[in-house]
């Protein structure tokens, strides 16, 4: 599904990562973790796209990210759900408007009904017509996963879901990524809280990557 | 999360233009509204119409004075006659005989004495003695279509009346139709001018949208859009606001021309700015093409940026 071959990746002389060899298979829960400014989010750029790799190589649904052209990638994030760190909303639309996005990018129609059940879902059915700015941090990153889910993505990439929200919050959006793993969801989520993996791990077989000193690796049976 | 089937949409650029007619406006309202550039552009675009009318105007009014010079020095020619007094009467007969017999000539008359002399009257002034002076006797004679031969005409002149001289108005309708020419051309070149600045401008507007909506756009990739419907969003608001400034600037600059006084009555010889007849249907056709050149600009702009961008 995503695959890593030798991968490294630099920034202006830098390098970030190196020698990064991975795969993340159909189904799998895995979490990404290391200190702040290690390169989590680079690894996840990497994964969707965003950033292309200095050296090595980094495999998409079977194709090389590098031989892809500019829409290829735009439909390749259509099969992938983010939740990025800061959300990345539209701040002018409505909650509903900017779950409604990747559907609009992709030329469907979403269903009125499916989108009440999404927003239920994830907590946010009343604040349907609110404003982005308007929401508290924990809202907004509930909002960003409904966006992240509601084209049936068969990856999750999220980006410190819980960065900004409380010790509740953080469980309750923890739980969501859980539930989507079960319905076979590959989901992929980058943390540096060791206590929510824990708490997470009770709850479903997750894999634990961690980046230290520009490598990625799986970490022991200690977490 | 189980979404509906993707849309069947028309491709390519018809498809676009044909997307962009059927108001699909989800791609529309991801860009925030904008304010004063919306303005700016709509406002431009009204400008340049405006412009466009005028320059229009004066193409088409050159080339009216050009045909109305040619046709009416055309249609006519006179024969003057320079005798000895006792020999006037014989050459004028003489001519107009030859004239009458000439195939291409519809007609001949030999001016009167009354006619000479107002003729004459913007230069001598009123009371001009003609009978005193030595004025030549002037024949008029009218071309039929097709025309004579003023080749063959002049050396049976020369034969049958030596004293006359052909002047089929050649000398001045040159010139005169060369005189039209370039404001016609100069017309043409500010049509061509001001599609070609509102072409810029509207080339610069959207750069400077597509860069203060940077995010916007970044956003709308990491969501899986693709160029092609990014750019549609700019296109659509672009041509939208150029087509609606420019009808409201062609409607305008009709009605400026439409206003202008009339120049026809200065001897029927120069012509107003004023289109006529069908004429007032081009203005008609700036709306349009201010959309064709906005959408075209855009688009190009659009694509031209995001491939800048990651």
């Amino acid at each position: 599904m995503i695959a890593f071959e030798n991968v490294a990746y630099s920034y202006g002389g830098g390098e970030l990562l190196s020698e990064v060899t991975l795969k993340l298979a159909p189904g799998s829960f895995h979490f990404l973790t290391g200190p702040s400014g290690s390169g989590k989010t680079t690894f996840l750029k990497l994964c969707y796209g965003d950033l292309l790799p200095t050296s090595g190589r980094v495999t998409l649904f079977d194709r090389e990210v590098r031989t892809l052209a500019r829409d290829d990638i735009a439909r390749m994030r259509r099969r992938m759900g983010v939740v990025h760190q800061d959300c990345q909303f539209l701040d002018h639309l409505p909650v509903a408007a900017n779950v409604l996005l990747p559907l609009s990018v992709s030329g469907r129609a979403g269903s009125p009904d499916d989108l009440r059940d999404l927003l239920a879902w994830v907590g946010l059915g009343p604040l349907a017509g609110a404003l982005p700015p308007q929401l508290s941090g924990g809202e907004r990153q509930r909002a960003a996963l409904a966006r992240a889910v509601i084209m049936g993505p068969e990856v999750i990439l999220a980006d410190e879901p819980t960065g900004n929200v409380d010790w509740d919050m953080s469980l309750r959006l923890l739980t969501l990524l859980v539930e989507l793993n079960r319905m076979g969801k590959t989901v992929l989520v980058a943390t540096h809280d060791m206590n929510l993996i824990r708490a997470t791990k009770a709850q479903v077989q997750a894999r634990v990557l961690r980046i230290a000193q520009r490598r990625v690796t799986l970490a022991g049976a200690d977490l | 999360m189980n979404a509906a089937p993707p849309v069947q949409r028309p491709r390519g650029v018809g498809g676009a233009l044909v997307r962009l007619a059927a108001g699909l406006r989800e791609a529309d309202r991801v860009v925030p509204p904008a304010g004063a550039s919306a303005w700016l552009t709509t406002f431009t675009a009204a400008a340049m119409a405006f412009l466009a009318v005028f320059a229009l105007a004066l193409s088409l009014a050159a080339g009216r004075l050009a045909d109305r010079w040619g046709d009416a020095l055309a249609r006519t020619a006179t024969v003057r006659i320079a005798a000895p007094a006792d020999q006037v009467e014989a050459q004028v007969a003489a001519v107009i005989d030859v004239l009458t017999t000439t195939p291409g000539v519809a007609g001949a008359r030999a001016l009167t004495p009354e006619e000479t002399t107002r003729l004459l009257e913007p230069w001598f002034g009123p009371g001009l003695p003609l009978d005193r002076l030595p004025v030549p006797r002037l024949v008029e004679l009218t071309e039929a279509d097709p025309g004579y031969d003023g080749e063959g005409l002049r050396l049976r002149l020369a034969a049958e009346a030596p004293g006359a001289v052909l002047d089929d108005h050649t000398r001045w309708r040159r010139p005169l139709a060369n005189a039209a020419g370039p404001p016609r051309v100069l017309g043409g070149l500010s049509i061509g001018l001001i599609g070609a600045a509102f072409a810029a401008m509207i080339t610069l507007a959207a750069a400077a949208a597509l860069a203060a909506n940077a995010q916007v756009i970044r956003v709308l990739r990491l969501i899986g859009a693709r160029d092609a419907w990014i750019a549609r969003a700019f296109v659509r608001r672009f041509t939208l606001r150029a087509a609606a400034g420019a009808a409201a600037g062609a409607a305008a600059g009709t009605l400026a021309v439409a206003l202008l006084p009339a120049a026809d009555a200065a001897g029927g010889f120069l012509t107003g700015l004023a289109f006529s007849g069908a004429g007032w249907l081009l203005p008609l056709a700036l709306p349009p093409a201010a959309a064709v050149v906005a959408f075209a600009a855009t688009r190009a702009a659009a694509f031209r940026t995001l491939k800048e961008l990651p």
